[in-house]
């Protein structure tokens, strides 16, 4: 069937913590990403979900070779891509594009809109001025842009039109995988609808595939065929999109699908609130780092920690209630356990 | 739906308008928008940003941006006085007490040099006169209010050792201080995480139950609005659209925007193929607007919105839409 383009094994990023100006010694290490694994099929889309400072975004830098794994791989069409370099990494680079939360911040602000389009391929491939105008008109009319409107800068366009000349930046290299970070918390209710649709759209001509990042698991659901839900740096749930939310397994997972919100009134599922904050990825808790703020937790999580295991097929779960498919013990009420995140 | 016993409401908007009178033009953020609220009730206020909800809720509380922030017609009438009319002096007394808001950011909406027992404590002393121990079991009862645990030893800190979610429940906090009779919550849980989100609404829930005051809450988010609200006002361009109870907005909403903006969110429980979108983007509100303001965006648009605006129609008691299309 289809193939897979990328494929992360067991990925870690640490961030040293370092203390002392001089003499400064590594007294310990945020775990930002440890030990991720998943994979994107040709032509889809993996959702990443998760609450702010759960690592998504190092483990999308850590695609984008803008961080170095600590440790694992991340292979992209069969190839290891630390051990990339010279025509190989500029190829990648070419492959690999991205497109970021915030159109105010992303597009440089002194540049016109037809250079910023231009500029990876400037970069990254040798074209003739004249070839460069045409793909540059090609990738802008893609995305919904006029060609005039190339002349002009950013600060003249809304927020939908800034993450459109965002999207043809990414596309004017052609490339085969976009990485989506919050592609469109920055924007309008009535916007996102647009840009969500044209990613669509442009999936579907281009056969892309898409690593999408966001929080809100209604838009994820939308936009994925794959989800993984990470919590602290660790897959939690991972499953197809339409059996994640079919049947979701996670205490955290749960907790998010509540959070996303009843679409209608009356509709009210039973909720589960969590108490207490996403503690410090420095020192996470022992056992099952969902533990302190899970309703279901029991003595055993908070010594060993659960692995990520198949509980169905293609459906893949960290957590105890599951792990040797026991019965669900009964839902006790959210406890506060009233401790402050270290 | 919890109701006030009174007849009179709380709260009566009568046609306000702000404008801002900033240096090249006159933005009409807010323009000529009517609604009521009964005690006790939560009334949603939906709309994209720059549609004018969050100066609706600056221009109630009177803190609009100086100078250029003007309230240039209509009434405001607060449990029976035009606020309108009061002096400085005489409106401060109400603001803070009978009246207050939460903000969007409460990263920016604490001051961070001073301690959270100080700014917990800063309403009680001005407008209660409450001091020393009284003052300071009072900020502690009130921090125990909102979860704050050990909250005897967290007077004394600083917002910034605070985590997110906490730091919001202490702007709650501030707000509820003196039991106010109207609450405004202007995107109170934007800048929060998805599930301490949750666990703020759920707070907020309970103390209203327990102090029973009527709330406003803007947001663009309509699960939010769905969660806390009995009726919800969808604004647009400094106007409103709809407004209507809850259930009634979501069953059988019947201006175009409404309904657009209702199929463009895409929801948790179900996939569809394609999210319906808005074309085009929303006005400048520096121009005069002749007509209906989402006229050029709208799919049922008639000649007569471009050169009206349209009477309100009133489809029931309380639910009301502005649009020609509308019967």
């Amino acid at each position: 069937m289809t193939e897979l383009l990328l494929e992360a094994r067991a990925a870690q990023k640490y961030f040293p913590v370092q203390k002392g100006l001089l003499f400064a010694k590594t007294v310990g290490h945020i775990k930002a990403v440890d030990g991720v694994s998943f994979s994107i099929e040709e032509g889809k889309t993996f959702g990443l979900v998760g609450e702010s400072g759960c690592g998504k975004t190092t483990m999308a830098k850590c695609i984008l070779l803008l961080e170095k794994l600590t440790s694992g791989q991340v292979f992209v069409g069969g190839r290891d891509i630390s051990k990339l370099n010279g025509e190989q990494l500029k190829q990648y680079r070419g492959m690999v594009q991205a497109v970021f939360q915030d159109p105010y911040s992303s597009l440089s602000p002194r540049m016109r809109v037809r250079d910023i389009v231009a500029e990876p391929v400037v970069v990254n491939r040798r074209l003739s001025r004249k070839e460069l105008k045409e793909r540059v008109t090609e990738v802008m009319g893609v995305v919904g842009l006029h060609e005039e409107m190339g002349n002009r800068y950013p600060h003249e366009f809304s927020g939908g039109q800034r993450q459109r000349v965002a999207v043809a930046r990414a596309l004017s290299l052609s490339p085969k995988l976009m990485v989506l970070d919050e592609p469109i918390s920055a924007l309008d209710v009535s916007i996102r609808a647009q840009i969500m649709n044209l990613l669509r759209q442009l999936q579907a001509q281009y056969s892309l595939s898409y690593l999408l990042i966001a929080h809100d698991l209604a838009v994820v659901r939308h936009m994925s065929d794959q989800v993984g839900v990470m919590y602290l740096g660790k897959i939690v749930e991972y499953a197809d999109s339409n059996e994640l939310y079919a049947k979701t397994l996670h205490p955290y997972t749960k907790a998010l699908v509540s959070a996303a919100m009843p679409s209608e009134p009356g509709v009210r599922r039973d909720e589960i609130v969590l108490s207490g904050e996403v503690p410090s990825p420095l020192n996470p808790p022992p056992g099952c780092r969902f533990h302190p703020r899970c309703p279901f937790a029991m003595p055993k999580c908070s010594e060993g920690e659960p692995a990520l295991v198949e509980a169905f097929p293609g459906h893949k779960v960290a957590c105890f209630l599951h792990s040797d498919k026991v019965a669900q013990p009964e839902a006790t009420t959210v406890s506060s356990n009233g401790k402050k995140p270290s | 739906m919890a109701d006030g016993n009174g007849n009179t409401p709380l709260l009566q908007v009568k046609d306000l308008k702000t404008y801002l009178f900033t240096r090249y033009a006159v933005v009409r953020a807010v323009d000529g928008i009517t609604f009521d609220l009964k005690e006790g009730e939560n009334l949603g206020l939906v709309g994209e940003s720059g549609c004018g909800k969050t100066m609706t809720g600056l221009s109630l509380l009177r803190l609009l941006p100086q100078p250029a922030g003007r309230i240039v017609g209509g009434q405001i009438i607060f449990d029976g006085q035009d606020i309108l009319t009061l002096d400085d002096d005489e409106f401060r007394k109400l603001r803070g007490t009978q009246m207050s808001m939460i903000l969007q950011d409460p990263m920016t909406s604490l001051n961070p040099v001073f301690t959270i027992g100080d700014q917990v404590g800063e309403p009680l002393l001005l407008h209660q006169g409450l001091k020393g121990n009284g003052l300071k079991d009072k900020v502690v009862e009130l921090l125990r209010l909102v979860r704050i645990p050990v909250a005897e030893v967290r007077v004394r800190d600083f917002p910034h050792q605070m985590s997110g979610g906490m730091r919001q429940r202490i702007v709650g906090a501030i707000a509820m201080s003196c039991n106010p009779k109207l609450l405004i919550a202007d995107e109170p849980t934007t800048a929060l995480d998805v599930t301490t989100q949750i666990y703020f609404l759920k707070l907020m829930r309970e103390l209203q139950q327990q102090f029973g005051m009527a709330m406003i809450w803007i947001t663009h988010d309509f699960g939010i609005v769905n969660r806390m609200c009995d009726r919800i006002a969808v604004m647009y361009a400094g106007r409103f659209m709809e407004i209507g109870p809850l259930v009634e907005m979501f069953k059988r909403p019947v201006h175009p925007y409404t309904i657009a903006l209702l199929n463009s969110v895409p929801r948790v429980d179900r996939k569809v193929d394609q999210l319906y979108s808005i074309e085009g983007q929303p006005p400048d509100l520096r121009q005069e607007m002749v007509g209906c303001p989402f006229a050029p965006r709208c799919s049922r648009v008639k000649p007569i919105c471009r050169e009206q605006y349209p009477d309100e129609v009133v489809l029931d008691s309380s639910h009301k839409a502005y649009c020609w299309d509308v019967k």
